[in-house]
């Protein structure tokens, strides 16, 4: 019932707040709607037992990719808003119809999912530890599994960030 | 129902109530510490020696008038001092004031990345309240507090991380724990980390010699300067409450938390009469004491001095610090 | 209705998922487009996160670690994008962003 009742409330929020990052009028409240909108993503992580992703979450996305987001607003200073000439109502409506093909298409999957939802042990993937649901060991069965069985896959992630990291700064900077 | 709901709310509400007290005669401190240091006796008036100064200034401040710029983005200008004083104060949720589940309200296994995560929230307020007050001196002084928090908040970060291998956990009830199993605290284990994270407390809340962002011969006043009333006084609380925060981190991490000096040795044992919270608490006094005594002694950086400590000094020695604790962590 | 299964957490994730989508089809705004790239990427998250506790495995919660990362480079390189052409051209809206070069 508790849970029910968190999950709902949380479910509403989230979508709301979605929808008002995508309307909202000036981009800084577009940006002030997507932060609280990962913050009750954290929590939602949370009461799925996942509290190093909804820590790394709260770190990474809402306490650093953001703030970014929200400098590039602020300098990016507009005399005049994108929207202003452009046709609005045409772009709702393909917009919209095309949301609407997405829609029913990732309903086709859950409903065709949900009707063999039996998936074979096989699916688990093999060799990789079960997680046991002890909340106080999540961050150290995490640590295992990411620098073992996913050691290559985290180097080639840093290595991506270290490139993306130069990268942004041969752009942003005027002369090198 | 006592456990999981009552308990936990009585906990939050002393807390919040000691960590407010707690700020109001901070400044009272400060006041009368940087008085001494400059051969003045400070406030007088109000009380003996001025002591009733610090229920005064609330009073003054919650009485006066209440402006917005006409100019301002009023809805953002509303938020701003909120989204900066809220990280402030749930921080507190995981400080532990002794061994005990009655003195912390949460013991969570992320504790010092959910400090870290959460104090990282804190600058929205910053940025957001010198934007929207639609004026330029608290949008520049926005823009260099927010670039100084970042920078200051990897080389944080980075040393931290040498911490916890030293430690093996994130709890930071964990830490105060291996400290006890170690026999010596982490302040003499990691004597280069106690340095870098308290300089880097220094430069995250704005304090002298990093001050920069409120610089008032430049800037006049810094983001809040725009702000009037119980808003300033958010802006005000936040920044104090961010201060003790460092303060609680430092001590915990480098000076054995709550635990009296030398827990190991027995002949110190009639030490333990005092309760383990107060031991906390006098730890984070000391530290108080040392930010101001840092205020009232230094001059201020200039701006590209401030940033290049951060990024080429502080950075470098917090990654070298970092590789050295863990090459040192596989041979011992 | 009153169980939460891991189907009404796909149903959630599929709902942002639309919304981001949405956004990136109607708004003309980059830096927007970009933020909903961004709810796209949570909404796969959310999918990952409750399907890994539904199942006991952690491979998804180190996935969304990974997924993390991905979206912290591509907001890097992506506004960095945004700032040069800014300078260039004074602008952010998609549809002045068609010139191969300037």
């Amino acid at each position: 019932m508790l849970e029910a009742a968190v999950f709902y409330t949380l479910a509403v929020l989230i979508l709301g707040l979605g929808i008002l990052v995508i309307s909202a009028r000036s981009a800084v409240h577009s940006v002030l709607f997507l932060v609280v909108n990962f913050l009750l993503v954290a929590i939602l992580y949370v009461t799925l037992s996942a509290q190093f992703v909804a820590v790394i979450q709260v770190l990474v996305y809402a306490g650093g990719i953001v703030v970014l987001y929200l400098f590039v607003v602020m300098l990016v200073s507009l005399k005049r808003a994108p929207e202003q000439h452009a046709d609005t109502r045409r772009l709702g409506v393909t917009g919209a119809v095309l949301a609407g093909a997405v829609l029913l298409e990732v309903i086709g999957i859950v409903v065709s999912g949900a009707a063999r939802s039996d998936a074979p042990a096989g699916a688990r993937g093999a060799g990789v530890p079960e997680a046991i649901s002890d909340p106080m060991l999540n961050t150290e069965q995490i640590g295992w599994v990411l620098y073992t069985e996913y050691l290559i896959p985290f180097e080639v992630a840093s290595m991506l960030l270290l490139v993306a990291m130069i990268g942004a700064i041969v752009l942003a900077k005027k002369n090198l | 129902m006592l456990e999981t709901f009552i308990i936990p709310l009585l906990q939050i509400a002393v807390l919040l109530n000691a960590v407010l007290v707690a700020v109001t005669f901070m400044v009272l401190m400060e006041r009368k510490v940087m008085a001494w240091a400059q051969a003045r006796l400070g406030p007088m008036r109000v009380g003996p020696h001025g002591i009733l100064q610090a229920i005064v200034d609330p009073i003054k401040l919650i009485l006066k008038e209440d402006i917005t710029p006409v100019a301002a983005d009023k809805w953002v200008f509303t938020v701003a001092p909120i989204m900066s004083l809220v990280p402030a104060l749930v921080v507190f949720s995981v400080v532990p004031f002794g061994p005990d589940p009655l003195y912390y309200v949460a013991d969570i296994n992320v504790g010092l990345l959910f400090i870290v995560a959460v104090t990282s929230i804190g600058v929205y307020g910053i940025i957001l309240g010198g934007w929207s007050s639609n004026s330029k001196y608290p949008l520049l002084a926005s823009l260099r507090a927010s670039a100084q928090l970042i920078s200051y908040e990897i080389a944080v970060t980075m040393t931290l991380v040498s911490v916890i291998l030293t430690s093996g956990t994130l709890s930071l009830v964990g830490i105060v724990e291996a400290q006890r199993e170690a026999g010596v605290w982490f302040g003499f284990i990691q004597p280069v980390a106690f340095v870098l994270v308290f300089i880097g407390g220094l430069a995250e809340t704005n304090r002298v010699p990093f001050d920069l962002p409120e610089a008032e011969t430049e800037l006049t006043g810094g983001f809040h300067t725009e702000y009037s009333g119980m808003r300033f006084a958010l802006f005000f609380l936040a920044e104090y409450a961010n201060i003790i925060v460092i303060s609680a981190i430092v001590a915990i991490m480098f000076l054995g938390g709550w635990m009296r000096p030398f827990p190991n040795v027995e002949a110190l044992a009639f030490l333990d009469l005092i309760p383990p919270w107060i031991w906390l608490i006098g730890k984070i006094f000391l530290f108080l004491y040392v930010f101001i005594w840092i205020r009232a002694t230094l001059p201020r950086y200039r701006y590209d001095q401030l940033m290049r400590l951060g990024w080429k000094v502080l950075i470098p020695i917090a990654i070298g610090n970092l590789v050295i604790t863990g090459i040192v962590k596989v041979l011992v | 209705m009153l169980e939460i299964t891991p189907l009404h957490y796909t149903a959630l994730s599929a709902a942002l998922f639309i919304i981001g989508v949405i956004g990136v089809l109607v708004r003309r705004n980059i830096i927007i487009i970009f933020m909903s790239i961004e709810l796209i990427l949570n909404a796969v998250n959310i999918n990952l996160v409750a399907l890994s506790s539904q199942l006991q495995n952690l491979v998804g919660q180190v996935f969304v670690v990974f997924v993390i990362a991905v979206a912290a480079a591509e907001a890097a390189v992506g506004l960095g994008i945004i700032i040069a052409f800014y300078r260039n051209k004074e602008t952010v809206n998609i549809d002045e962003m068609s010139l191969m070069r300037w």
